[in-house]
């Protein structure tokens, strides 16, 4: 058989796949469905590209494979051409890079009212905590982190008292939302992922690492962590729940605040030393 | 001006007695290129066995050491590779591995491949047999220092195979090893093994470098009466501009590996934050994980172009020759392997977009790589249109060049997608960066390299390699590879993360369960089917047909020694004078469908060739 034919089947191939695909991205979460605008747009264009390229090559390939008597053309340089091609493809990365820009200047830019939400992972595992009824988050410090308190908030910080903590894996967010998820690490690089909502970022222990996205579709969603975190990375999962109003309201309200977390710990003690007195 | 020239004029009458290469004097189209101004270089030409096959000066030798070293540590890579796809497709059949395991051999197949692998051979091992050939020189400038590089590229390799029989084995902290998971407990091989990788790498960079101030200094000193650097053919262009991108990026390799190496042994914290282990604050405080990432990207985005870029050179040649035509926009691939090189310390942290650093740098780097895009863009053009209107001979080596472009343009097509900041962040640690990395550097580059191979055996061995037995193992070879790297590209779409031992039942990855099966088996064949490759070379070796002077009517200088293959001093008793640019095919006037370099003007007088 000619090459030819077969490196047309495999234009061809991958053309028939990409259309027929029963593996693509999962129905989209969140507001970035202009991510997948813009990789639909990359695919047009850069598949574009790929075809004519490797259909151009094929094309050569027939037309111009080796007979004894041809004849070669001697052209070193065709500078008009040059010029059209630098153009026309800096016009074509052009039109891919301004979109792509415009979102990412969204994705970096948090509105005022999404929630903050503390994500704070370690080997191997998560757990979140939200600012209760001030809004605010208390500030933490790693070397405060013990069986008390256990995401290391500054006890003297006053905001930090009635932040809801949830010492699980699985969080819920309220739909249509807005929540800005502030990451953390007490060991090593995580990031907290969750392919329905396109959104990604790493954790690194030592600063606080941040994105945003609105949840729009109620459901359960799994958490992976998508940067390696040593031997455990692959069952270093967790789970988000997106709720309506009614149901995040109630949810909410059953969380232990730190305050009550204070308040348990204290009647503990006390029960401990009254034994020990007896 | 005048005075200069007066200049020239007496270095030439002194030394045309005592220089006997060059020719000076005897070469009445050459008055306008300067004969040499020093002498030859004196030749330590080996006497026994040790010193002409092991400790050996020959940079032909040489070269060939690399690349058998490089080929066998390759094959480890490769067996490491079938071993991460039997856990992924038929996990059932591989219980002996635990996720420790899957993780070290993640780490040593990409390090293997990377580094001790593509780098080696193409700088290594083409570098060092092909620059003295092609540049027209005897050797290497400093045959001894080259020696040592090789050497030191061995034990570098010892180093890090070593590292799979230290307690704890080999590290398991991704080839990336960023910290602090690298060396801390929790990654596999956080004692030693980590410590011998860094080790190695810092061996390699080391022995490198020897090899690489070689390499630059041959091509700018050693060129032959004759050889303007606007006449050297491409490939010794893509080695030469990948060298300083080498000599530039490795240092930054280099400090990362021993500022690690003293995080792990001193407790120092470059990289080290405040940490907790198993509830209890380690001894570190205030270095930046990120930093790491920056030092070791400044080094791997450049080292993407120090593969890339010899093999962009090294395919222009080979698609001329077996197009029989000149090389389209010769001054534009030049000039496009520049400034790719120069470009390529720019847009590092195209890697870290979603690493926490500083979120606005994504502005920046997602727009010098888009770039980028352009000249890359330009040698592809250029690549297929010196196809067009050619001579197209459809050998083995043809169809290795064909297969470049079709993964090498796949490739670079997903490359946009990942350098465009915002289509990072969905798409980032899943199997689409996979697919696309191995595509662009894995198999094009591997393309590239046996298209050289079915090339310059004739030349290395005197023998031709067999058509048949190679068109069997291109065709494995390249449906194999794409048919494993394309479809892969989806599964990163549905969302599967890299560096999975194992999936388990998340919902959307279930149908990925048969496409894994599928494409664990494609890379068994793929992987199988290169031994092929080794079949024909020792079959060759002894039955080969012999290839006789210059069989692929080759214009460059490594064609037109006295006896093939070459001997140590490559030249006889003169140097060659260069005439022309090498890629004089089917010039219109011409006699033959070739003009050799060497050919003076005045033997080809009536063709109507381009003054190169």
């Amino acid at each position: 058989m000619h090459p030819g034919i077969i490196f047309f089947l495999v234009i061809l191939g991958s053309v028939l796949f990409h259309i027929f695909t029963p593996w693509y991205w999962t129905d989209v979460a969140s507001n970035w469905g202009g991510m997948d605008d813009t990789i639909t747009l990359t695919f047009w264009i850069g598949g574009g590209v790929f075809i004519a390229v490797c259909l151009f090559m094929v094309y050569c390939v027939f037309k111009f494979s080796y007979k004894k008597d041809r004849k070669a053309e001697y052209k070193p340089e065709d500078k008009k051409l040059e010029k059209i091609l630098t153009l026309a493809t800096t016009l074509g990365v052009a039109a891919l890079l301004a979109p792509g820009l415009i979102i990412w200047n969204q994705y970096i830019s948090v509105p005022k009212n999404a929630i903050e939400i503390d994500v704070m992972a370690w080997q191997w595992g998560w757990q979140y905590r939200l600012p209760g009824e001030d809004g605010k988050l208390g500030t933490t410090q790693i070397i405060n982190v013990n069986d008390n308190n256990p995401f290391g908030i500054n006890l003297d910080d006053p905001y930090g008292k009635d932040d809801v903590m949830i010492q699980g894996d699985v969080i819920n967010l309220e739909n249509n939302k807005p929540v800005k998820i502030l990451l953390r690490s007490v060991d090593v690089l995580h990031n907290w992922y969750v392919p329905q909502f396109r959104a990604k970022m790493d954790a690194v222990p030592g600063i606080v690492t941040y994105y945003w996205f609105e949840p729009n579709k109620t459901g359960e969603y799994e958490v992976l962590c998508a940067e390696y975190c040593g031997v455990g990375h692959y069952g270093m999962r967790g789970g988000v729940v997106v709720q309506d109003n009614q149901a995040y309201e109630s949810w909410i309200q059953e969380q232990e605040t730190f305050s009550d977390l204070i308040a348990k710990q204290k009647i503990l003690e006390d029960g401990e030393t009254k034994l020990a007195k007896k | 001006m005048s005075e200069d020239f007066k200049d020239n004029k007496t270095i030439q009458a002194q030394s045309s007695e005592t220089i006997s290469g060059g020719g000076s004097g005897k070469a009445p189209d050459m008055d306008h290129v300067r004969p040499a101004e020093v002498p030859e270089q004196d030749l330590y030409h080996g006497h026994s066995f040790i010193s002409k096959w092991v400790f050996c000066q020959d940079a032909k030798v040489i070269g060939v050491q690399y690349f058998i070293l490089a080929t066998f540590t390759g094959i480890i890579g490769l067996i490491l590779s079938w071993l991460m796809r039997l856990q992924l497709g038929f996990p059932e059949l591989a219980s002996f591995m635990t996720a420790e395991h899957y993780y070290q051999f993640v780490t040593m197949h990409g390090m293997i491949m990377v580094v001790y692998f593509l780098t080696a051979l193409f700088l290594g091992g083409f570098g060092n047999y092909l620059i003295p050939l092609m540049v027209g020189a005897r050797d290497m400038v400093f045959p001894y220092l080259n020696m040592v590089s090789f050497w030191m590229f061995f034990i570098a390799v010892g180093v890090l195979l070593a590292s799979f029989f230290v307690p704890g084995g080999p590290t398991g902290s991704g080839w990336t090893l960023y910290p602090p998971q690298s060396i801390l407990e929790g990654t596999p091989g956080s004692g030693m093994g980590i410590l011998l990788m860094c080790i190695s790498l810092i061996l390699f960079v080391a022995g490198f470098t020897m090899g690489g101030l070689n390499y630059l200094i041959t091509v700018l000193q050693a060129r032959t009466r004759g050889m303007t650097l606007m006449r050297m053919p491409l490939t010794v262009w893509g080695i030469f501009t990948a060298t300083v991108l080498a000599m530039l990026a490795f240092p930054a390799l280099l400090v990362g590996s021993l500022m690690m190496s003293l995080d792990k042994i001193l407790g120092t914290s470059f990289f080290m934050p405040t940490i907790l282990q198993a509830g209890e604050v380690l001894e570190y405080g205030g270095g930046s994980p990120i930093l790491f990432q920056h030092l070791f990207w400044f080094f791997g985005h450049p080292e993407v172009y120090i593969v890339a870029l010899p093999a962009f050179g090294i395919i222009s040649d080979l698609i001329s020759v077996h197009s029989r035509k000149n090389i389209f926009g010769y001054r534009m691939m030049v000039w496009a392997i520049v400034v790719i090189g120069a470009l390529s310390f720019f847009v590092w942290a195209h890697h870290m977009y979603v690493s926490g650093m500083n979120p606005w740098f994504g502005f920046f780097f997602a727009t010098t790589t888009l770039i980028i895009a352009v000249p890359t863009a330009m040698k592809v053009y250029n690549w297929v249109l010196t196809l067009w209107r050619g001579n197209i001979r459809l050998n083995t080596v043809m169809l290795w060049c064909l297969g470049f472009i079709v993964t090498f343009v796949n490739g670079g097509i997903t490359g946009i997608f990942l350098g465009n900041v915002i289509v990072d962040v969905p798409l980032s640690d899943t199997y689409f960066v996979i697919a696309h990395f191995h595509m662009v550097m894995g198999i094009a580059p591997l393309m590239v390299i046996m298209g050289a191979v079915y090339h310059w055996f004739p030349l290395v061995s005197g023998r031709l390699l067999s058509e048949k037995l190679g068109k069997w193992h291109f065709w494995l070879t390249f449906l194999g590879a794409y048919s494993i790297y394309f479809p892969m590209h989806y599964l990163g779409f549905i969302g599967v993360p890299r560096r999975y031992f194992e999936m388990y039942d998340s919902p959307y990855v279930t149908s990925a369960v048969g496409m894994n099966e599928f494409i664990s088996t494609a890379a068994f064949i793929v992987g199988a089917a290169q031994f092929i490759l080794i079949y024909n070379i020792i079959k060759s070796l002894k039955t080969g047909k012999p290839a006789g002077k210059n069989p692929w009517q080759a214009n460059s200088l490594e064609w037109l020694t006295p006896s093939v293959p070459p001997e140590h001093g490559n030249w006889g008793d003169r140097l060659p004078i260069v005439h022309r640019w090498p890629y004089d095919y089917n010039v219109p006037g011409a006699k033959e469908d070739f003009i050799t370099q060497t050919t003076p003007p005045s033997e080809v007088a009536n063709t109507e060739v381009e003054k190169t």
